[in-house]
């Protein structure tokens, strides 16, 4: 492997010392202080990691660091140095030295990071070329190097493949390969698995791991805690551009000092919250929640089969649902789970086995039959701003939803208002559009328009993964005093193993197409007897109450 | 892929057959007779107007008469012009170099200009911008001819540079060629700059910069291949639009071309020179869309693999 050459000589002193150090950071866009007063240094071997949700600041102090806030920032700082240098007056020519070839970055979502025009290997050469890091024609052979440096199987393949046709594991090593072909001293890596599969998520932190072990320094940016214990030394935790809490991981972790990051600790789904609120106020013990008996079936799936051309999307799926219990359905991307909702909710026509709602059927229905029937089954997705039509204000979108299920004319204001008020909104908002609205509001409109026809189940498809972990704990609870009020019974459906062990009664594990375990929630996380399951449990990583420390299950 | 190819020839096939028998109803739906109609406003003895029923086969059914037309253009004959006195083929051949030129000339300008602008004032400080849009909004509400006249005034009549008339390659070509070319460029300008804006905010683009990579360079190699994919859509429909459509700057800069003919071919009731015409119409643009579906496919590898 070639060195590439080191452009200054460096002193003992700079090895040693820290990569980047910052005191007292400001960076403002105009009137808004997006980061107020940051400080901290990353040493060589180490891992510093900053934490917060959206809006939290985290990502534009990772940005100040490459000199890449734009040119609307103002960045001050009473000390600013990249490998003691003082950056603070670097210009554009110092900054693009400094990117690439002293401090790498890694983006969230490679398929959007990458240049889905270019084949990957030319994005990791033009790391290379850019820096004159080898010389031009040894440029292929060091790609192909870098890539199985980061564990990518047949890279000769692979650096001639564009971004769409690789898995997004592969993509995501791709793209850490572009950011270290220099060698960084320093990788930032900006959400690095919050797009991924979770077995996907344990290998990518475990590629970042052995960077770190052989002498990289990291920032790790996420919002997610678990993600960070597994990796950082020392945590920073962010909110509207502070750093409330700043010490070494395994304390953060375990007692953490503000009430902020109690709070972020408390929202994340884990074993012991079951069965309570996720969203706690300070000082304020975590209400159970009354269970419900179960009701009647609501949903009977008899042997589903659905093949797109060749690939067989779900394969044999048979399960129930009653009335005021909830269905977990797990799985990673491509197992089939999104496929299966939409033969539930008889969006597509399966090629054999059928789905009964209330007892009937879908198949063999007139227009008007299925219309009739699927106002008693209801949807809530990801992303509910695609799902509005932007132009609608929430009185509009409530008003079609009662309009679907039947409600007269006169009283659907006021049963507008009682829906917001159910899903914990007021009456103010019922003139606003969705984009005036947070996530969590709109999610919150998304789940009283599934409640207008006064639906038997709801499909959750990944109803909370959007959002940030304490809203995401309001919208769970959210769902389950409606369901312990109304008795509706939820599909859920979830690549995040924590959320579904939370919500549901009942669940299927999914994989490529075929239910691989079910059964009730406790047995499945408890004793989970297929393989594949043990496998996904073992990769999710969780934080020990006690140590702050991530411990995974052995499988 | 192959079936895809396929396919896609086998449209443009119907698309050529349907301008054939657009045409052939067209003739059969002029009021008078269809040999009439043929001689248009000429005089003509009555041996040729009896060759023409003979030709025509106007004398029998009319799905012979079809078959017999659409005969015809397969074998690529497009008639005989009575009053040009020469066949339409060679008629719209002797004018179709002038107006393929024009065109081409004129889309490869608007193309070069339009990228160089877009790339240059994307995501720029304000006053570069307003000057941009500024030009653009003027460029695209005069009239082609008034450009046209204007150009011809200033650069051929006061200042001299070029022939006021005809003339011969670059010179005679260069002041039609920019009075074409200009609404085409400032919109295209105009939407490449807009979605190099948006394309610069990709995350692609700020890894691009991570890498050390220069603003100029993340635009030229990373930005403007994705701006250029709707700019090429645009382009297929200009091509069709400017083929017919440069009556005016022909006549004004007394050029030859396809417009010029059609234009003497409608007013003198030519109908034969007006039918080869919108064939020949139909076959540049069906060939010139074929052509942007393949370059899709060199600006877009997603689109290679898609079945």
């Amino acid at each position: 492997m070639t060195e590439p050459i080191v452009e200054a000589a460096q002193s003992e002193d700079l090895v040693t010392g820290p990569i980047v150090e910052v005191t007292d950071l400001h960076v403002s866009f105009g009137p808004v202080h997006a980061v107020r007063g940051v400080s901290f240094a990353v040493h060589p071997g180490e891992c510093v990691a900053i934490v917060g949700e959206s809006g939290s600041g985290k990502s534009v102090t990772a940005r100040t660091l490459l000199g890449l806030t734009g040119d609307e920032a103002r960045v001050r700082a009473t000390s600013f140095r990249v490998e003691g240098v003082d950056a603070s007056g670097h210009r554009e020519r110092q900054w693009r030295a400094i990117r690439g070839r002293r401090i790498g970055f890694v983006l969230q979502d490679a398929l959007v990071s990458l240049d889905v025009l270019r084949p990957v290997g030319k994005e990791i050469a033009e790391t290379l070329r850019l820096h004159r890091a080898v010389p031009r024609a040894e440029t292929a052979g060091r790609v192909i190097e870098l890539l199985r440096e980061v564990g990518v199987p047949e890279p000769e393949l692979r650096a001639r493949q564009y971004p769409h046709e690789l898995s997004g594991g592969l993509r995501q090593r791709a793209l850490i390969a572009s950011a270290i072909a220099c060698h960084p001293r320093l990788l930032i890596a900006d959400e690095p698995t919050t797009a991924l599969d979770v077995t996907v998520q344990a290998q990518i932190l475990r590629l970042l791991a052995e960077r770190k072990r052989d002498g990289t320094a990291l920032l790790l940016i996420s919002h997610d805690l678990a993600v960070v214990a597994e990796l950082a030394d020392r945590v920073l935790v962010m909110k509207d551009g502070v750093v409330v809490e700043d010490g070494p991981a395994g304390r953060v972790l375990s007692e953490p000092e503000h009430p902020y990051t109690r709070r972020l600790l408390a929202a994340v789904p884990m074993e012991h919250a079951k069965g309570a609120r996720l969203s706690v106020l300070e000082g304020e013990p975590a209400r159970p929640i009354p269970p419900r008996p179960p009701g009647e079936v609501v949903i009977e799936a008899h042997d589903l089969v659905k093949r797109f051309r060749s690939r067989t999307a779900v394969d044999g799926v048979s399960f129930q649902l009653r009335a005021g219990r909830t269905l977990g359905i797990v799985g990673e991307s491509g197992s089939g789970k999104t496929t299966t909702a939409r033969l539930v909710l008889g969006l597509l026509a399966p090629d054999a086995g059928s789905v009964a709602i209330d007892g009937r059927p879908w198949e063999g229905l007139t227009a008007t039959e299925r219309r009739e029937l699927r106002r008693h089954i209801q949807v809530v997705y990801q992303d509910p701003l695609s799902s509005f039509d932007p132009r609608f204000s929430v009185r509009r979108i409530l008003a079609e939803a009662l309009d679907v299920g039947g409600e007269p004319r006169a009283t659907r204001r006021d049963r507008a208002v009682e829906l917001l008020e159910q899903v914990g909104l007021d009456a103010s908002v019922l003139e606003r559009r969705p984009l005036r609205l947070s996530g969590g509001q709109r999610q919150r409109v998304a789940i009283a328009r599934a409640l207008a026809p006064r639906p038997r189940v709801i499909v959750c498809d990944e109803p909370v993964s959007a959002l940030d972990v304490s809203i995401q704990a309001q919208v769970l609870d959210l769902l389950a005093d409606l369901q312990s009020e109304l008795g509706v019974a939820y599909l859920f459906i979830s690549h995040h193993l924590g959320v579904v062990h939370h919500v549901s009664d009942h669940v299927l594990v999914m994989k490529d197409g075929r239910v691989v375990e079910s059964g009730d929630v406790r047995q499945i996380f408890t004793e989970p007897r297929a393989g594949y399951t043990r496998e996904l449990l073992a990769a999710v990583p969780r934080i020990d109450a006690a140590t702050g420390v991530t411990v995974r299950k052995a499988s | 892929m192959t079936r895809r190819v396929l396919t896609r020839l086998g449209t443009s096939l119907l698309v050529l057959w349907g301008a054939v028998t657009v045409s052939f109803t067209a003739l059969h739906l002029t009021p008078g007779n269809v040999a009439d109609v043929l001689i248009g406003s000429s005089i003509v003895t009555p041996e040729v107007r009896a060759q023409i029923i003979a030709d025509y086969g106007l004398d029998r059914p009319l799905p012979v008469q079809y078959a017999t037309y659409l005969g015809r253009v397969l074998r690529g004959d497009l008639g005989q012009s009575y009053q040009l006195h020469e066949s339409v083929a060679s008629a719209i051949g002797a004018q179709l170099g002038a107006s393929v030129q024009l065109t081409a000339s004129a889309l490869v300008f608007a193309v070069v200009v339009s990228t160089t602008l877009a790339v240059l004032t994307a995501r720029r400080a304000r006053w570069i911008r307003g000057l941009s849009s500024g030009l653009e909004l003027v460029g695209v509400s005069i009239p082609t001819f008034w450009t046209a006249i204007l150009l011809l005034t200033v650069f051929s009549f006061q200042l001299g540079w070029f022939p006021a008339a005809g003339g011969d390659g670059f010179s005679g070509l260069f002041l039609p060629m920019i009075a074409v070319a200009i609404p085409i460029t400032t919109m295209l300008t105009q939407m490449m700059r807009e979605n190099l804006e948006l394309i610069l905010d990709e995350p692609f683009v700020l890894t691009a910069r991570s890498r050390g990579m220069s603003d100029l360079g993340v635009r030229l190699k990373h930005a403007l291949r994705h701006a250029l994919v709707p700019a090429i859509t645009l382009l297929g429909w200009v091509v069709g639009l400017l083929l017919g459509g440069m009556v005016a700057v022909e006549q004004i800069f007394s050029r030859q071309g396809i417009g010029q003919l059609t234009l003497a071919a409608v007013t003198g009731k030519d109908l034969p020179v007006v039918m080869g015409v919108v064939l020949i119409t139909a076959v540049l643009y069906v060939v010139v869309n074929i052509l942007i579906d393949l370059l899709y496919l060199v600006v877009d590898p997603r689109l290679r693999g898609a079945a």
